[in-house]
């Protein structure tokens, strides 16, 4: 049975487009069918953080209004090939979605993938709306940062009351993936701490992505972070993400990027 | 005085905290956790509807929250009677 993903967060430049790029191909990298969805109509960056920014032809917008079928606008990752991309369109206005489009891609989606994976625009309009519409399950991206926890704390309001799930009168599940996160600066007492997010927000925890350079260096080359560098710290703390999404227990840690002799020496300092 | 402040230095994480919690439990109160102004609308929408036939998009629901109250504005163009656009239902 497919399972129906948001990654979602109120605030936009917390890591939405980055966590579901990471997530979708981390479950993709564990045999996994993972479909990822943009839905920031006329902002699309999925496919650019994917590096399938010369290989989009048509988009959801073309599905959804009937113009091309879903054949035509998937878009296969060429290192997994389990992982595609439904690119959003760049051009046409917000209001090209419709309830009955989206519903008929999703279902349609659900039959072919084990897992959909919705990258939500950041707001509380109507991308962010059909985005969560038909989850499962949602993914809060948040920053340990008042206006960050803030937002997050609107949109579970709005998985609550908005979504087919709450709707039907069933409660949505919903994740916290805390990134950006420095344990160092959240020991200092200069950084919300893991505990303190997950007590205001009040939701489980599905993950914590260290603050690394890593993360803008995988954007940079056009790849997912566990598939750019596997090994890296916020890299393993996706894959461990990734695998508590499909059942298994793995226990919370904050993995740190291994440091040479140098680096011990130096990185001591500032912990 | 740079030595001072080093062994005075407060941690700004616990101020990030309170202030969240404090917000946040008035947002949710005004809020109630669901899009309040959003299900008002509705609600108040299918009262009004039953009497007096209204055009949806004419309907503004506005809430404004002070310090010790909050207000809450609706604002519904009905179309004129003369035009026999007012029937009551019951």
């Amino acid at each position: 049975m497919a399972e129906v993903l948001v990654v979602t967060s109120g605030k936009g430049g917390v890591g939405k487009t980055t966590s579901t790029a990471a997530l979708g191909a981390a479950l993709a990298q564990t045999g996994q069918s993972v479909c990822v969805v943009d839905f920031d109509v006329g902002l699309r960056n999925l496919d650019l953080v994917m590096g399938a920014e010369r290989r989009v032809v048509y988009d959801l917008i073309n599905v959804v209004q009937g113009d091309a079928n879903l054949n035509q606008a998937l878009i296969r990752d060429k290192r997994v090939d389990s992982l595609s991309l439904l690119p959003a369109s760049q051009t046409r206005d917000k209001d090209a979605l419709t309830a009955e489009g989206v519903e008929r891609v999703i279902n349609e989606l659900k039959n072919r993938f084990d897992w959909i994976i919705c990258d939500s625009p950041a707001g509380i309009e109507r991308g962010a709306y059909f985005a969560m519409r038909h989850a499962d399950l949602a993914v809060i991206v948040t920053n340990p940062e008042v206006s960050s926890v803030r937002d997050s704390d609107r949109i579970i309001g709005l998985l609550d009351s908005k979504t087919e799930k709450a709707e039907r009168g069933e409660v949505m599940e919903k994740l916290l993936l805390l990134t950006r996160y420095s344990p160092e600066r959240a020991e200092r007492g200069d950084m919300l701490k893991v505990d303190d997010v997950l007590e205001i927000l009040s939701i489980g925890l599905l993950g914590i992505i260290p603050e690394s350079p890593e993360v803008l260096k995988a954007s940079n080359l056009g790849s997912p972070v566990t598939l750019a560098n596997p090994i890296s710290a916020p890299a393993r703390a996706y894959l461990d993400a990734a695998r508590r999404l499909r059942g298994e227990s793995v226990p919370m840690t904050v993995p740190s990027d291994r440091k040479g002799f140098l680096g011990n020496l130096f990185g001591r300092r500032a912990a | 005085m740079s030595v001072l402040k080093f062994f005075t230095r407060r941690s700004s994480a616990p101020a990030a905290r309170e202030r969240l919690q404090l917000l946040l439990a008035h947002e949710r109160a005004v809020f109630g956790r669901t899009d309040l102004v959003a299900v008002l609308q509705d609600e108040i929408l299918a009262v009004i509807a039953k009497h007096v036939a209204i055009d949806p998009e004419k309907v503004r629901v506005k809430m404004d929250r002070q310090d010790t109250f909050a207000t809450l504005e609706v604002d519904i163009e009905i179309r004129s009677p003369a035009n026999g656009a007012l029937k009551m239902a019951g």
